[in-house]
């Protein structure tokens, strides 16, 4: 076996560990368990946690043997560095404050992030020459270390909210809330979608004519939406017939559109399935049930703790890091590509984020949704800077 | 401006507007409305207390702009308001990187259709260049040097004049308290070692101990609001033409090149020019996948240059001389850096470009002999001694185009080269008339007798290279600098003061710290321990 395989082998392992640990997290909730069994539960749930991040290391190290530089230049590995950060991020943060509850919402974004992560390619992509550059590693794990530390502020904030938004009439709040367990809930029918029709070997291919070239869009999902102006050449497939508008720029505008909807689409589904389950009550009323009670004013202090390491570290990255690489390679520290752009953005906001704590009145509540939309900002600049705005950085 | 003066029963002169005596902390009963003490308990302890100019004078107009500017509120909309034009800009390429021939006004329509239009309009394919994203940038910068003198000035004042001996509603109103200890002799002793066991400095006076850390985070804040101030101006001063340069230059291989913004004193001269791709047979860890990709992967962009500096003033149109300074492997992330200026690798032509092309001539299958058109040279006539035979070249087309008029050149590289020449030989009837072009000898006679054909063509890659010099990346750097310490100071280390109050017997303690009172708590059990002190209380605890 080589390390190459290895490194699969290990990921797939620290998949089904981080899984079983989320389940024995999944066994402290609840009002009417005893408590010596939820700390058995806690203690058998962090081991596990443990145990899957240094299996997540060692499949790491192999990769990094295998391709002869630390696996952070695609997609994939980038999302797998950020994975394993959260993760260590968490068990750091339990060491300290040892929250348990922050486990049950921790484990399972993780799970999601990979899982997610290893829809993208996975071989082992050679170098092009901007991107062999030690600064380049270092800004990358700097970023990615920051943006997972930045994300515990997420967790915290988000079991902040589950505890401490009034559940007993709808509000937007509410609102706001069952939007986030959505979202979450269509992160995964994308994975279900993609691997189910994935392991089928679905394909749908398209032509198109753009700039006066034909090009070829092949789609691993049913085709709800076909390329503008595009004609179906694969015999024997579904095809709705409807097109993307115009408007919608590159080749690859309806491939996109339509995972997006139909992702979209089964989420929904499931998430209407949870409702119906729970016989119309919110999800979020459920989990304010569940969920142990919490110290509110710890929490808000982990929350408030995160981003104050996060964003040091993030403006070191995300910002210094950056300049020198890009002077480095290009000649020039900021070009206002739209990645960089964002990396300003998400540094801008989390600086009004440290403003509005000083200010009275920000603290609890309203810094959990901030912490939130951090997050909502994190994901965009992952998924959606990468994936459809496109720049020197769409190593994707 | 009136200079009134407010004077607390502990006997500190306090200037107006001050909420908290800077000396013994006791609030000063009228101006307990600025910070809000007057609708709860706990004391807001933000700037000690301070008099802030923003919030005492607000009659006349540099008052009222004094108090906008330094408002944290207005600071956040203004960076609220950067920070969405930033991302709005994202939402189509911006003008520079458009990468179209089309001019912007019908490119982003034509593109992106009506909301292309509509972004083109707003001016947003401009953004980070236009004057109203500048002005924002700089109503940021003048709102953080006002918002940091209207504070740093009271809290320094504050924490320099600040007593041992408090007020006794002052250590109460704290956040963290314990109330009516019995502390003997050695309960103080414990935790007085204790506290300096945390490093604490402990001061006393009259049996009030006041014991302090880390009061230089306070100052964070400042520091990187200076860092940043450094940046702002650093990016003043980079609008200036002179304090960067920003050039390109093609240098063909073999070929010598001034470089451009030096005032032709350097030149560099390319002596190779290197362009490798990963072969999937050799690089056995990428196999899987380069085998997905249908075009070859670059590994490598690389010119070896030699740079050289004149040595005399060049006269016009003469030759310098030149003496060489360096020579160096350029490549995409590594330049060539030499007296402050850098040479980066940025574009290629890989054989894009004609160095040469030699014919041969025959008539009757018996040879006339050849030559070698030199393109840099492109001399008009050629003679071949041997057979006696002249070829005169009538046109020459570097990059060769068709246009109504006929062929032309649209410039004057040799990308795709062009020959018009005639061959005269006593061993022709009559002058005979040949075109070159793309590799082949097209006749332009009907009946020619003779027949030319490529016998070899040289070609030659020419390298883009971009020219750097930057004399702001001191001052960003320093700025950068500044902010990071400013920034590690303030969120890293909190500054933390207990205050022990005598009264009647028994002791109050008052705790404040000016964040992460999670861990100011725990501190505090450690501070309690093998002591007589009650559990401290949270006087703000959410519940
Ligand atoms: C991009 C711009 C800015 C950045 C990155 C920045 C950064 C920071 C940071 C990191 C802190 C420390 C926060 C903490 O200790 O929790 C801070 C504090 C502060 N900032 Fe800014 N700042 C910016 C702009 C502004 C502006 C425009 C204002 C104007 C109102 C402002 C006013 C303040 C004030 C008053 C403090 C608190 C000082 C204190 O409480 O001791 N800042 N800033």
């Amino acid at each position: 076996m080589g390390f190459y395989e290895l490194s699969s082998l290990f990921l797939n392992i620290t998949f089904f560990l981080y899984l079983i640990a989320t389940a024995f997290f999944g066994l402290t909730l609840g009002k009417n368990r005893e408590s010596n069994k939820k700390s058995k539960a806690i203690k058998i749930a962090m081991t596990f946690t443990i145990i899957g991040f240094a299996s997540q290391m060692t499949s790491y190290i192999f990769r990094w043997l295998q391709a002869g530089h630390i696996p952070v230049s695609n997609m994939f590995e980038y999302i797998y560095f950020f994975s394993m950060m959260l993760i260590l991020a968490f068990v750091v943060i339990y060491f300290i404050y040892g929250i348990p509850a922050l486990g049950l919402i921790a484990l399972p974004i993780a799970v999601v992030i990979i899982g997610y992560g290893s829809m993208f390619p996975q071989e082992i992509s050679p170098l092009v020459p901007s991107l062999q550059s030690n600064w380049l590693y270092i800004h990358v794990t700097t970023v990615a270390l920051a943006q997972a530390i930045l994300s515990i502020s997420f967790i915290a904030g988000l079991l902040f909210l589950i505890k401490r938004v009034d559940q007993s009439q709808s509000s937007k709040e509410t609102t706001f809330l069952e939007l986030i367990l959505f979202g979450v809930v269509s992160t995964i029918a994308y994975i279900i979608l993609s691997s189910s029709f994935g392991a089928m070997d679905y394909e749908a291919t398209f032509t198109k004519e753009l700039e006066e070239q034909t090009v070829d869009v092949t789609y691993s999902m049913p085709a709800l939406f076909q390329p503008h102006d595009s004609e179906l050449v694969t015999e024997g497939v579904f095809n709705s017939g409807i097109e993307t508008p115009g408007w919608m720029q590159g080749a690859d505008a309806g491939l996109k559109l339509n995972t997006l909807v139909l992702s979209l689409t089964l989420g929904g589904i499931l998430y209407g399935l949870l409702r119906l389950i729970l016989k119309g009550r919110r999800v979020s009323a459920l989990l304010n049930q569940k969920f142990d009670k919490i110290n509110p004013d710890i929490v808000d202090d982990i929350m408030y703790r995160a981003i104050a390491i996060g964003f040091p570290l993030f403006t070191l990255g995300g910002l210094i890091f950056a300049s020198i690489w890009a002077q480095q390679a290009w000649g020039r520290f900021w070009g206002w590509d739209p990645k960089e752009v964002w990396a300003l953005v998400t540094w801008l906001f989390y600086a009004v984020f440290l403003h509005l704590r000083l200010t009275r009145g920000w603290h609890g509540k309203k810094s959990a949704w901030l912490a939130v939309v951090g997050f909502v900002i994190i994901m965009f600049n992952l998924i959606v800077i990468n994936l459809v705005i496109s720049g020197l950085h769409s190593y994707a | 401006m009136a200079n009134e003066t407010i004077r607390c029963e502990c006997g500190h002169e306090n200037k107006e507007g001050t909420v908290l005596c800077e000396a013994c902390g006791k609030p000063i009963e009228k101006n307990q409305h600025i910070d809000g003490n007057d609708q709860q308990n706990v004391l807001e302890m933000r700037y000690e207390g301070g008099a802030r100019r923003s919030q005492t004078y607000k009659r006349t107009f540099v008052d009222k702009i004094w108090a906008f500017f330094s408002s944290v509120k207005v600071g956040v909309w203004l960076i609220v308001m950067t920070l969405i034009f930033s991302a709005l800009g994202t939402i189509y390429p911006q003008e520079q990187f458009k990468n179209s021939p089309l001019p912007s006004s019908v490119f982003y329509e034509e593109e992106y259709g009506l909301t292309g239009k509509i972004f083109y309009q707003l001016g947003f394919h401009n953004m980070y260049d236009s004057w109203w994203y500048i002005i924002l940038v700089a109503l940021i910068g003048v709102s953080i040097i006002i918002s940091s003198i209207d504070r740093y000035v009271p809290l320094r004042r504050a924490l320099k004049n600040q007593k041992t001996k408090k007020n006794e509603v002052f250590v109460k109103r704290q956040r963290v308290v314990s109330f009516d200890n019995e502390l003997s002799e050695n309960d103080l002793n414990t935790l007085k070692t204790n506290l300096k066991k945390q490093r604490y400095k402990v001061h006393e006076e009259n049996g009030h101990i006041f014991a302090e850390k880390n009061r230089f985070s306070r100052w964070g804040p400042y520091v990187n609001h200076i860092g940043l101030i450094i940046i702002l101006i650093a990016s003043i001063f980079r609008m200036f033409e002179v304090m960067h340069i920003d050039d390109y230059v093609w240098v063909r291989e073999g070929e010598v090149q001034a470089i451009p913004g030096t005032g032709q004193e350097y030149f560099v001269e390319n002596n190779e020019f290197i362009y490798e791709v990963y072969d999937p047979e050799t690089e056995e860890r990428f196999t899987r996948a380069l085998e997905d990709v249908e075009n070859p992967v670059p590994k490598n962009f690389q010119t070896n240059a030699t740079i050289y500096r004149a040595t005399n003033d060049p006269v016009l149109g003469e030759k310098p001389e030149l003496e060489r300074v360096t020579e160096g492997e350029i490549r995409l992330n590594q330049p060539v850096i030499f007296d402050g200026y850098s040479l980066y690798q940025s574009g290629t032509q890989v054989e894009s470009e004609y160095n040469s092309i030699s014919m041969e001539l025959q008539v009757n299958d018996e040879s006339l002999g050849g030559f070698t058109f030199d393109t840099d040279e492109a001399p008009s006539e050629f003679n071949l001694e041997e057979s006696d035979t002249t070829i005169t070249i009538d046109n020459w087309y570097p990059e060769l185009e068709f246009t109504d008029e006929g062929p032309s050149s649209f410039s004057k590289y040799p990308r795709n080269p062009g020959i018009i020449f005639t061959v005269s030989s006593p061993d022709l009837d009559e002058d005979e008339r040949f075109f070159y072009l793309q590799e082949e000898v097209i006749p332009l006679a009907d009946n020619n007798q003779a027949n030319v054909s490529v016998s070899d063509v040289d070609r030659r890659s020419a390298s883009g290279l971009t020219v750097k010099k930057d004399n702001t990346l001191p001052l960003f750097g320093l700025g950068a600098g500044i902010f990071m310490i400013g920034v590690l100071q303030g969120l890293y280390w909190y500054h933390r003061r207990i205050w022990i109050h005598p009264k009647d017997g028994s002791y109050h303690i008052g705790v404040h710290t000016n964040k992460n009172w999670y861990g100011m708590n725990q501190e505090l059990d450690k501070i309690r321990k093998g002591t007589n002190v009650k559990p401290f209380v949270d006087q703000q605890e959410m519940k």
